[in-house]
């Protein structure tokens, strides 16, 4: 049998500042699949995206993190992102002087498709035009003084640039517009693969949403529950949706064994 | 030069400087080193010479430059202009052929200040004279070096640079030393004048070897409607360097911007300060400093912001950032109102860099230190305002370059 499975989590539990965020996670994704991540704030959701890309302040107590049967739980970020993790930020930080272009150019650079220059590839021109931003708004300052919407098309972006296996989608969605945020679906689709079938893509992905709109336009296999650190339910995505809505947090987790 | 201007560096001779490690001349040759064959173009310079000129801006090719001046330890080497709109030769020559030069000297620096200055008084500095004539507009700059050449050697310059009314003037000044030279001394007086309606860029470029005493002394004297834009690029190592220019803004609506980009290296001691005194009806100043330490180097950021006038309004900002347990920057940012009705501000951060910024580039696949270099390299890139779009392009290029070795 081919194996498919590409992120295995296993009774994770995450440590922030001595403070237990995260427990008892088990999450096990395989290629091609796109999941959901539900859970109303300061549940933990972003805390675990940041867990499995190691970052520092983020202590795994318990567990352990496989990503293509490697285990990944001590690596650093580089080496997370180097062997195909990716991710969108919620809220990423501006850093004066670093250009959106020059992120761009190590970003298609590290995943081989040309080497380090001051232009940009024509691919990588094509991808901004697609998106939106001229060529003036490449050389801004990244993520400074960049409207909401834009940060988040300037994060997935960067994602299409760099071409990750694995990709963590924290809120894409989150205060964009009606348009914006079909055009976004549609770039996500192609860094899922899903122009492909099912049984051939090779990507997967863990997304965060709120209001869940967005998958109107991105299918999503299963939808996960986080509340309190734990995963407290799992199921289908449209069903799970529908029952946050209806019933609050509280009452989906409560009647979720019927899922 | 006059009796009371020669009585008053006699006195000084000895007087330690303000601010900075007091230097001992006896340590270094003073106008007892060799002389330096004078050549007609810096295309007949050593391909060896070529190239630290031009880490420091100065293209021997000569092409988009007004002109060139080139002082190897005390000899003019060159000195050509292909401008009209501008004069420009070596001091020396400038009082021979015009009596009224010897009126500027010594009245935007005064000349004992300390032993530095009185040094230059009572010595034979080298040193250029600039002049851009009454209405005229070079877009090119005119680019000037000071290099020392040989070891253990005390350059002096004094440097008189005058714009004319409605003139607008643009110079590029690389300084540098020789492959072989670790030790030396760099002892340079600037005075510029700035006519009605006149502006001058001036773009400065450091990159002195390691055991290397600097002692810029700089006094800028703005009439009314003009623009004096400085700045300072310096992220070699170099042992001292201690400067604190000083711009008198009496004229009406004159107007200052001192921009400065320091990189502290190895145990590198830099002391960089700007002034601004502003006594005309509605002067102003801006003062912009970018900061980064790193090994053992020290760095004091010094500014300082008198508004004597009403309607003056001057703004400082010093950015920091502390690579090493061993380096350190000492921001002293110092504002004086004793006017009414004037606007003086300052803002000043010192910090490391921010954990954040570096996961945020890590997760998108740069190394740690890739990550700290590109934001290091970013912080350091400050978008110089005020050059003409040639020029800013330029001055681009040259600051890329000096950041890279950060
Ligand atoms: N670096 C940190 N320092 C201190 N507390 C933290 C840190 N990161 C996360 N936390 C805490 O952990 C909890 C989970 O935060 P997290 O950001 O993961 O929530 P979230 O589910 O993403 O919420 P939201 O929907 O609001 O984005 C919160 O109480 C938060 O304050
Ligand atoms: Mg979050």
């Amino acid at each position: 049998m081919v194996v498919r499975l590409l992120l295995e989590i296993t009774d994770l539990a995450v440590e922030v500042s001595g403070k237990e965020i995260l427990s008892d996670i088990d999450l096990y994704i395989d290629k091609g699949e796109t999941h959901v991540l539900l859970g109303p704030n300061g549940s933990g959701k972003s805390t675990l995206f940041m867990s499995m890309l190691g970052f520092p302040k983020y202590k795994v107590i318990r567990g352990e993190i496989l990503f293509k049967g490697e285990d990944i739980t001590n690596m650093t970020t580089t080496e997370r992102v180097q062997l195909g993790l990716g991710v969108s930020f919620q809220n990423p930080p501006a850093i004066r002087g670093v250009k959106l272009k020059d992120l761009l150019n190590i970003e298609s650079s590290k995943n081989g498709t040309k080497p380090v220059s001051e232009e940009l590839s024509p691919e990588t021109v094509a991808l901004a035009d697609k998106l939106k931003f001229s060529d003036q708004f490449l050389e801004r300052d990244v993520n400074l003084g960049f409207s909401g919407g834009e940060v988040k098309r300037s994060e997935i972006l960067q994602l299409l640039a760099q071409k990750p296996d694995f990709i963590m989608f924290d809120e894409p969605d989150s205060g964009v517009d009606i348009e914006n945020v079909e055009l976004l679906a549609e770039e996500i689709n192609v860094l899922l693969d899903k122009d492909k079938k099912p049984g051939l893509r090779e990507k997967s992905g863990l997304l965060i949403t709120h209001l869940g709109y967005i998958l109107n336009f991105v299918g999503a296999n299963t939808a996960h529950v986080l509340m309190d650190g734990k995963i407290a339910c799992s199921g289908d995505p449209t069903e799970i949706l529908e029952d946050i809505r209806k019933e609050g947090f509280k009452g989906c987790v409560q009647c979720c064994g019927i899922h | 030069m006059l009796r009371n201007t020669l009585e008053r560096a006699e006195k000084a001779k000895k007087k330690k400087a303000a601010l900075g490690e007091d230097i001992d001349f006896e340590n270094f040759e003073g106008e007892e080193a060799g002389e330096h064959e004078e050549i007609e173009s810096l295309k007949d310079l050593s391909d060896k010479n070529k190239k630290s000129l031009l880490k420091v801006g100065v293209d021997a090719s000569e092409t988009g430059r007004a002109g060139s001046f080139l002082q190897i330890d005390q000899s003019k080497v060159c000195s050509n202009c292909k401008s009209e709109a501008i004069e420009l030769m070596g001091l020396q020559q400038a009082i021979k052929k015009y009596d009224w030069v010897k009126d500027y000297m010594w009245n935007a620096v005064p000349v004992d200040t300390d032993k530095y200055t009185a040094k230059t008084a009572l010595g034979e500095p080298g040193g250029y004279f600039i002049r851009s004539l009454p209405n005229t507009k070079e877009v090119f700059p005119i680019q000037a070096c000071m290099f020392i050449g040989d070891e253990k050697v005390a350059q002096t310059a004094h440097n008189i640079i005058i714009a004319e009314e409605n003139s607008e003037l643009h110079i590029i000044t690389g300084c540098s030393t020789g492959d072989d030279v670790q030790s030396a001394m760099h002892v340079g007086v600037s005075e510029f004048y700035l006519k009605k309606g006149a502006k001058i860029t001036f773009t400065m470029v450091h990159n002195w070897a390691e055991q290397v005493e600097v002692r810029p002394r700089t006094g800028v004297i703005l009439n009314d409607d003009t623009t004096y834009i400085s700045n300072y690029i310096l992220t070699s190592p170099v042992n001292t360097i201690q400067t604190y220019p000083t711009a008198y803004c009496q004229g009406e609506n004159s107007k200052v911007v001192f921009q400065s980009i320091l990189g502290g290296q190895k145990d590198s001691i830099l002391d960089a300060g700007s002034r601004a005194i502003l006594t005309g009806k509605n002067s102003s100043a801006e003062m912009i400093t970018r900061a980064v330490s790193k090994d053992e180097s020290q760095i004091y950021t010094r500014g300082h912001l008198a508004g004597k006038s009403p309607d003056v309004r001057g703004h400082l900002e010093c950015m920091g950032l502390v690579l090493s347990d061993d380096s350190l920057i000492y921001s002293v940012p110092e504002l004086e109102g004793s006017s009414t009705d004037l606007e003086l501000s300052h803002e000043a951060a010192v910090g490391k860099i921010a954990e954040e910024e570096v996961l945020y580039l890590m997760s998108r696949g740069l190394t740690e230190d890739e990550a700290a270099s590109m934001i290091v390299k970013g912080f350091l890139s400050m978008d110089i305002a005020g050059l003409p779009p040639e020029l800013a392009a330029e001055t681009k290029k040259m600051i890329d370059q000096s950041i890279q070795g950060m």
